[in-house]
């Protein structure tokens, strides 16, 4: 055998031998040669030239060890929720996630495949989207979910446009407790609708006649259980419909918007086995009343047979989407969050009728001792009455801003400034991953912060 | 022993339960029990399943194994570029600096996620000459939203209530229109030419006072660069219209031309195409997008800045709003960053100039097996026509069934609109040259038996886990969850 020259450079003209481009300088010369030209840069010749090979300025490539150290280094300037008590939430939450689902949702077969047009090369994944909008309907104890949107945030958005075109309206109703990002993004979604977004108080919300839907978050923003039963209805009084945000962990244990009438139900899936990894990738939940299933955004998996009478599995009703439908679809949604769909199967899977149960029972106790606990120390109250969740609002003696920084001092991560809402209020979020030791420190630290 | 391995997979979750088994044992509470909200509060069924963890495994490890992935099959789905996605970067998202930090945790405590942020909103602004950047949307379409937002707020803000139609090439991805109508445009569609470059007339007669912009897919789905670009943008610009750019082909260009050098005002790019990061069965993208500076100002919340030594989170002073709940697919972001940083300026470029030389080495095998509409040099992928196999009895479907018995994934199929029986189809670059030879031959050994054999060809696939599904029944009786009472 004899000794090549190793090219050290990795800058040779137009090759570049990269570790995830097998063709060698031979290989393409062999392919350039079937073409009858000599070098790659003729193929780029429709280019105009004054245009063609600009100066491009990158950084020099990194070796797989060095993108380690660096990107390592990169991570350990953050401070993860693992790292210390955490008490933050606020619309992501920090839920213990079963080995399981990351082991499972980083096979190759699920991480790389397409979006499975192709229904039978995709006979897995469209079985995971069917079990999916299965297991999201019994959640929120709906009639149909379809196979995910974005987030909790889009999800909302896409629903209260859903609403608009099922009741040939064009304002809808936010209750003044969902959540000030989705309060933001409905209003970005509506912008060039001509569609009125008015903020209401879900105390007494102000609707008629010409509203589309009625907003809801459950439980709210703040974390307490608003009295759905009496705002659905009054939603169907002006024959509005009832769109109502859910927290998939409270399903668990409380009852369901399904149960109360609601029309649309979204959720963000994060809780169900998603990181909180710095605000995505999540994925948007989305059921409603069989009835609207026309209206619906984003894909739906449906059980069919094939030739031989074989049951599987096919994306159907498409003429709904943007690639049948284009401008007339009822969304211009395509790729969507499947992967966290899968890994949110397999989380409610692997929980079941038990586990899930138990989380929320953990989320709701733990949350009710640290909140008794608060309520209790000189300078701090709840100011907000009610049954809540896992989350509730303290008021502080002081800016909660000021009383996080002191909380971080000694690792432990506080809750949600939310003085905007409430004077010195601290949004908190107590969850299974919180012991009674968490708890007991977080206390006792409030206690020493006057 | 069965290929694939043998655990059944035809039972639902819900029919495999079994009362009393579970899959995770949680803590027992460790605090005083609390008192409970009213029973009316509570619910009483919850029907999910009851199984074992190794149940759970085993049934979506087989179910796993009926895809057809980039791992195990060759996937020259057109415009979807299906290249290798690196293991590396997976391992840098998970770890629990980026996979454990909340998005509203304060910025002191998220440094390093910003600052990785902040650098690639550096890198993307490089690689298509268009410097303003946000990184919030989640989706190629999402970007599309948001970058159509932006040109609609730009004419607003000049006082241009006029402009509210959009050009749009015949040959566009649908998602194209639909989100130019989820900003309040009426669509105006382009013809192509001959060519199948933009019908230059055709966009010289909608370029008016109406005009709001365009929408150009670059190169083309047709695979081939426009050779009027200049003269495209040109035109809408004289118009006083925007020209958006879809970035869902950006794998021909990168490093080889700046869209903003071209005259493109906006474009979205797809994360999860271009850059590498796993397609995961249909998501999660990520579909930054990149504007000139004039644009910047309406950019989607939240962006980062950098003051000195510290990243920050801000919204630009016009922006159009918030897209997404949080800061944008943050994970999605960090492989793509990984890549680009794993690859530097000669492994970008190198990227392009291997993807269209296989599409091109490909293309030039199957002249004159396969027929060829726009018959000139294309960048990253291939629109070949099946008429010639037609005639003969096989439609484009059906030959795309057939490639998937020869271990293939199919090529999109009739898409682009305007290539009768279209088959487009895309080798990325980090395929060998021995994949791609093997899949010409089997395109030629199908050619052949669509003469020889028909009915195989049109029967096909004959060793998938399912053959040919009916999807009438499924869209007339839409069976969309399983329900005990419909159980079979």
């Amino acid at each position: 055998m004899t000794a090549t020259r190793l090219n050290t450079s990795g800058t040779n003209g137009d090759h570049f031998q990269s570790h995830y481009i097998p063709s060698t300088v031979d290989e393409q010369a062999e392919m350039l040669a079937a073409l009858g030209i000599d070098s790659i840069d003729q193929l780029f010749a429709d280019i105009p030239d004054e245009f063609r090979n600009p100066t491009l300025d990158l950084p020099a490539p990194l070796s797989e060890l060095e993108i380690q150290q660096e990107l390592g280094q990169m991570a350990g300037k953050n401070r993860p929720m693992g790292s210390g008590p955490s008490f933050l939430g606020a619309g992501a939450y920090n839920h213990f996630i079963p080995a399981i689902v990351k082991a499972l949702i980083t096979r190759g077969e699920f991480l790389t495949a397409y979006t499975p047009y192709q229904a039978e090369a995709s006979q897995g994944t469209l079985q995971v989207i069917y079990e999916f909008q299965t297991l999201i309907c019994n959640l929120y104890d709906m009639e149909v979910a379809n196979a995910g949107m974005y987030d909790g945030a889009t999800s909302l958005a896409e629903a209260t446009l859903m609403a608009c075109r099922v009741t040939k309206r064009e304002k809808v109703a936010l209750a003044d407790s969902i959540s000030p990002a989705y309060i933001d993004v409905i209003r970005t979604y509506c912008q060039s609708q001509d569609i009125v977004v008015e903020v209401v108080d879900p105390t007494n919300p102000s609707l008629d006649g010409e509203t589309a839907c009625l907003v809801l978050q459950y439980p709210n923003y703040f974390g307490y259980i608003e009295d759905q039963q009496k705002l659905v209805d009054a939603a169907h009084a002006q024959g509005a419909l009832a769109v109502v945000s859910c927290d998939p962990t409270a399903m668990g244990m409380l009852q369901t918007p399904g149960h109360y009438g609601a029309d649309i139900v979204t959720g963000d899936g994060q809780p169900l086995g998603i990181p909180a990894s710095y605000g995505g990738p999540y994925v948007g939940l989305f059921a409603a009343k069989q009835e609207f299933i026309r209206q619906m955004p984003s894909r739906l998996s449906g059980r069919t047979v094939d030739k031989n009478g074989k049951t599987g599995y096919v994306l159907t009703l498409q003429t709904r989407e943007q690639h049948i439908r284009r401008e007339r679809a009822t969304s211009n949604i395509c790729t969507n969050e499947a992967l966290y769909a899968l890994a949110s199967t397999i989380y409610l899977a692997a929980m079941g009728k038990q586990g899930m149960r138990q989380v929320a029972e953990l989320c709701y106790h733990k949350a009710h001792y640290a909140a008794a606990q608060i309520g209790e120390l000189p300078g701090y109250s709840l100011p907000i009455s009610g049954s809540f969740f896992q989350e509730f609002v303290v008021q502080c003696p002081t800016s909660p801003t000021e009383i996080n920084k002191k909380l971080m001092e000694r690792n432990i991560l506080g809750g949600l400034d939310v003085s905007e809402k409430v004077p010195n209020g601290m949004l908190l979020c107590v969850t299974e991953m919180n012991s009674k030791e968490d708890i007991d420190a977080l206390v006792a630290a409030l206690s020493e912060f006057k | 022993m069965q290929q694939g391995g043998n655990r059944k997979t035809e039972k639902l979750l819900l029919q495999r339960s079994v009362p009393g088994r579970v899959g995770v044992v949680l803590p027992g509470l460790d605090v005083p029990t609390q008192p409970m909200p009213d029973d009316s509060m509570l619910r009483n069924e919850l029907a999910l399943p009851e199984l074992s963890e190794p149940e759970v495994v085993q049934y979506f490890t087989g179910l796993s194994l009926k895809n057809f992935s980039i791992d195990t099959h060759f996937y020259p789905l057109g415009s979807c570029t299906m290249k290798y996605n690196p293991k590396i970067n997976d391992e840098i998202a998970f770890q629990p600096g980026f996979a454990g930090i909340h998005p509203m945790q304060p910025v002191e405590q998220s440094q390093g996620a910003l600052e990785l942020l902040h650098k690639l909103q550096g890198f993307l602004g490089e690689i298509t000459g268009l410097p303003g950047i946000s990184l919030a949307t989640l989706a190629g379409a999402h970007g599309e939203l948001g970058g159509m937002l932006m040109i609609r707020a730009h004419h607003l803000a000049n006082g241009e209530t006029g402009r509210l139609k959009v050009a749009i090439p015949d040959s566009a991805h649908g998602t194209n229109p639909a989100s130019a109508a989820m900003a309040g445009f009426e669509v105006v569609e382009l013809a192509s030419d001959k060519d199948g470059n933009v019908d230059l007339d055709a966009l010289r007669s909608v370029a008016g006072p109406d005009l709001a912009g365009v929408m150009i897919t670059l190169p083309s789905t047709l695979g081939l660069f426009d050779t009027n670009i200049v003269e495209v943008c040109n035109i809408v610009h004289e118009a006083g219209g925007l020209v958006y750019g879809d970035g869902a082909n950006m794998n021909a260009l990168l490093g080889r031309v700046k869209l903003g050098d071209l005259g493109f005002d906006v474009c979205h790019l797809n994360l999860h195409k271009t850059f590498s990061t796993p397609h995961g069965g249909g998501g999660p993208g990520a579909g930054p997008v990149c504007c000139t500076e004039q644009l910047a100002p309406y950019l989607a919340a939240p962006m980062v800045t950098q003051n000195g030594d510290a990243y920050d989170l801000f919204t630009p002073e016009k922006s159009i709003g918030k897209l997404s709940g949080f800061h944008g697919n943050f994970g999605v972001l960090v492989r793509a960053y990984t890549y680009i940083r794993t690859l530097g300026n000669a492994g970008i470029k190198s990227i392009s100039g291997n993807a269209v030389l296989s599409a091109n080495y490909m293309m030039n095998a199957l002249r004159g097996v396969y027929h060829l509409p726009y018959d000139r040099t294309c960048m990253h992928e291939a629109v070949f026509s099946a008429d010639l196999q037609k005639e003969r009895g096989s439609s484009g479907l059906e030959i795309a069934k057939r490639l998937l018995d020869y271990g293939f994934h199919a090529p999109t199929m009739y898409f682009p609109m305007i290539v009768h029986e279209a088959l487009m189809i895309e080798p990325t670059e980090s395929e060998t040259k021995e994949t791609i030879d093997a899949f010409i031959q089997a395109l030629i050994d199908i050619d052949r038996e669509v003469t020889e054999d028909t009915e195989l060809v049109n029967n096909a696939p004959h060793t998938t886990p399912v053959a040919r599904l009916d999807e009438a029944r499924a869209a007339r009786q839409p069976d969309l969850r399983w329900q005990p009472e419909t159980a079979d």
